[in-house]
């Protein structure tokens, strides 16, 4: 029998050959990658301790991350980097990124060619899940699981039954990744695809790019996924020749591999998307969002639509015109390199220019940490991936969920409305 | 084992930026993160939770970021054991790495009311709601394990010293 693309990648990390991986079995297995951030590394340290450990088992497996309370908004943040930089200092961990030298971890790591097709990728992080645009299965973990990886190297997961997505046809313009995850949350709820490994494939994968597949696998979680994998194509192979550090294995399903179900999705005829407040399976086109949802903010930015092809979509909306005058507006770009790179294609002036607000990489707002978040009534349209109840700061705010360019020209119009009719 | 106390009932996908929002997360005080639990989402909760309490939910319970504290929160708060329809997969390792029992039961889910008094047996998945009998899924006996040593801690200080003992 066939396999999917999470069974074959369990296979290759299993610590007993012998074992069987099958959908719903309980498997040991190694870790090609554990990640941490300044919100779940210190709560991880302590359970180290506790465990009795003093050396982490595999230093380089390790990455730190300080993205969370980055830079620090109190001292209680201030605390958090901290143990990061202690850890980072007392362990030799070599891959330990702070303010000013890498960026949001979901982004970063893969710039940095940490990890590549075929990982096995755990995370504190319930977005680890992102690494699936580079064709690797990356999934959200327990803390004290991940101190007990960095104790003895192994782990054991619960194999995932799959979910294929077959993508087809051209894309719409300013149709994005993040409108192909939007549509199948709308399709199968916040526990639609829970426990499961969604996998995005077909000739339609093609219409998207690195950047914006990271846009789909973003928010698998948010339908309750284990972890979400774009199968392998030329464009994945192109990334990893030029940015992998370390061997990698593009994987693929086998054509008679099971699935737990299987969905069809026409590009030509998807529209940009819209998740309306409380939950981010609250999806409507764009073009049902009635008139007059008057913004106070506009959040451009995350762990995955922060990047040079979310900031350049963001230009060509922008370019030339003026955001709101009531509606304050914010760009994160997600690593030091994507901030140069928009710098160098004149990308952050436009921005500036049009009233726009540019921050170093930051998760703050996004969390309703710092750095933008909301009070009580306010409305805030956003990039990023959830807006459940006080998500993005006070309770009694609203976030709306969508795409880069139906962010910038909501931010030009000071409400939401489709970039098509800007 | 048998766990006893009263339901505090809860809805479908309860989500975690809801049991204890994001700016709180730089605390690592359990105390402190008690009173903070769904402080804008249930402004009562934290209140009306008597040490021994369960909560008994719907699908999907745990929902969203997957955040230690949510978890660790509620068990600071003496909640000492979640029975749902199903739970966020990530939430699920949280709480039984910390010793904390979920029990997965659309019976039970559908049948309990806030205030009952709840009994639930983890071994045999018998729950009883004043009185009457429900079915539950017993604890797998590997999660069962992990939760009589109080959570994942214990269980791996015993795995690394059991292969010390192997390597000597």
């Amino acid at each position: 029998m066939g396999q999917t693309i999470a069974e074959k990648i369990l296979e290759r990390h299993l610590i007993d050959d012998a074992e069987r991986v099958e959908p719903g079995r309980v498997v040991r297995a190694k870790v090609d990658f554990i990640l941490f951030n300044d919100a779940n590394g210190p709560v991880a340290f302590r359970h180290f301790a506790n465990m009795g450990g003093t050396k982490v088992a595999v230093p380089d497996k390790v990455g730190l991350v300080c993205d969370h309370f980055a830079p620090a908004p109190s001292a209680a943040g201030a605390h958090m980097l901290r143990d990061m930089r202690s850890f980072a200092r007392d362990k030799g961990i070599k891959h330990f990124f702070d303010v000013g030298k890498g960026g949001i971890e979901h982004t970063l790591i893969p710039e940095m060619g940490l990890i590549g097709p075929g990982d096995l990728v755990a995370g504190g992080d319930s977005h680890t899940g992102t690494a699936g645009a580079y064709n690797a299965f990356g999934t959200g973990m327990s803390w004290a699981g991940m101190a007990a990886i960095m104790m003895i190297d192994e782990t054991w997961f619960r194999v995932p039954e799959s979910m294929r997505f077959h993508l087809h046809g051209k894309k719409a313009p300013y149709v994005t990744g993040k409108d192909v995850i939007l549509k199948c949350l709308q399709d199968l709820g916040v526990d639609g695809a829970l426990y499961r490994s969604m996998e995005f494939g077909g000739p339609g994968i093609a219409e998207f790019n690195i950047d914006e597949r990271m846009g789909i696998c973003n928010m698998v979680v948010e339908a309750g996924g284990k972890t979400g994998i774009v199968e392998a194509d030329e464009q994945t192979e192109a990334w990893a020749k030029a940015t992998c550090k370390r061997p990698y294995t593009l994987t693929n399903a086998d054509a008679d591999a099971e699935y737990y179900s299987r969905h069809d999705y026409d590009l030509s005829k998807m529209v940009p998307m819209v998740a309306k407040p409380y939950s981010p399976d609250n999806v409507v086109p764009v073009s049902e969002i009635k008139p007059g949802v008057k913004l106070d903010q506009v959040y451009m930015g995350n762990c995955a639509n922060g990047t040079i092809s979310d900031l350049r979509q963001i230009a060509s909306v922008l370019k030339g015109r003026k955001v709101s005058k009531w509606t304050r507006v914010m760009i994160v770009p997600a690593t030091q390199k994507i901030y140069r790179q928009a710098m160098a294609e004149g990308l952050i002036d436009q921005f500036i220019e049009a009233g726009a607000a540019v921050s170093t990489p930051t998760c703050g707002a996004c969390f309703g940490g710092h750095n933008g978040a909301l009070d009580d009534g306010e409305v805030a349209f956003a990039t990023i991936n959830r807006n459940f109840k006080g998500r993005a700061g006070h309770a009694g705010a609203q976030v709306y969920l969508g795409n880069s360019y139906v962010a910038a020209a909501s931010a030009i119009a000071g409400e939401i409305i489709d970039p098509a009719k800007l | 084992m048998i766990y006893k106390g009263n339901v505090q009932k809860l809805g479908d996908s309860v989500d975690t930026d809801g049991m204890i929002a994001g700016r709180y997360l730089s605390i690592l005080n359990p105390a402190e993160l008690a009173k903070h639990i769904f402080e804008e989402t249930i402004p009562d909760f934290a209140r009306r939770v008597k040490p021994g309490d369960m909560i008994v939910a719907g699908k999907n319970f745990g929902c969203g970021s997957g955040r230690e504290q949510a978890p660790f929160g509620l068990k600071a708060l003496g909640i000492s054991c979640i029975v749902a329809t199903s739970f966020s997969r990530t939430f699920y390792r949280m709480a039984i790495d910390l010793g904390l029992p979920m029990v997965v039961s659309p019976e039970v889910a559908a049948a309990a009311s806030q205030g009952q008094n709840i009994e639930v047996d983890t071994e045999t998945g018998e729950v009883k709601l004043d009185g009457k009998s429900y079915k539950a899924e017993p604890l797998p006996k590997f999660i069962q394990e992990i939760i009589d040593m109080g959570g994942i801690t214990d269980w791996v200080k015993k795995e690394v010293a059991a292969r010390a003992k192997a390597a000597a």
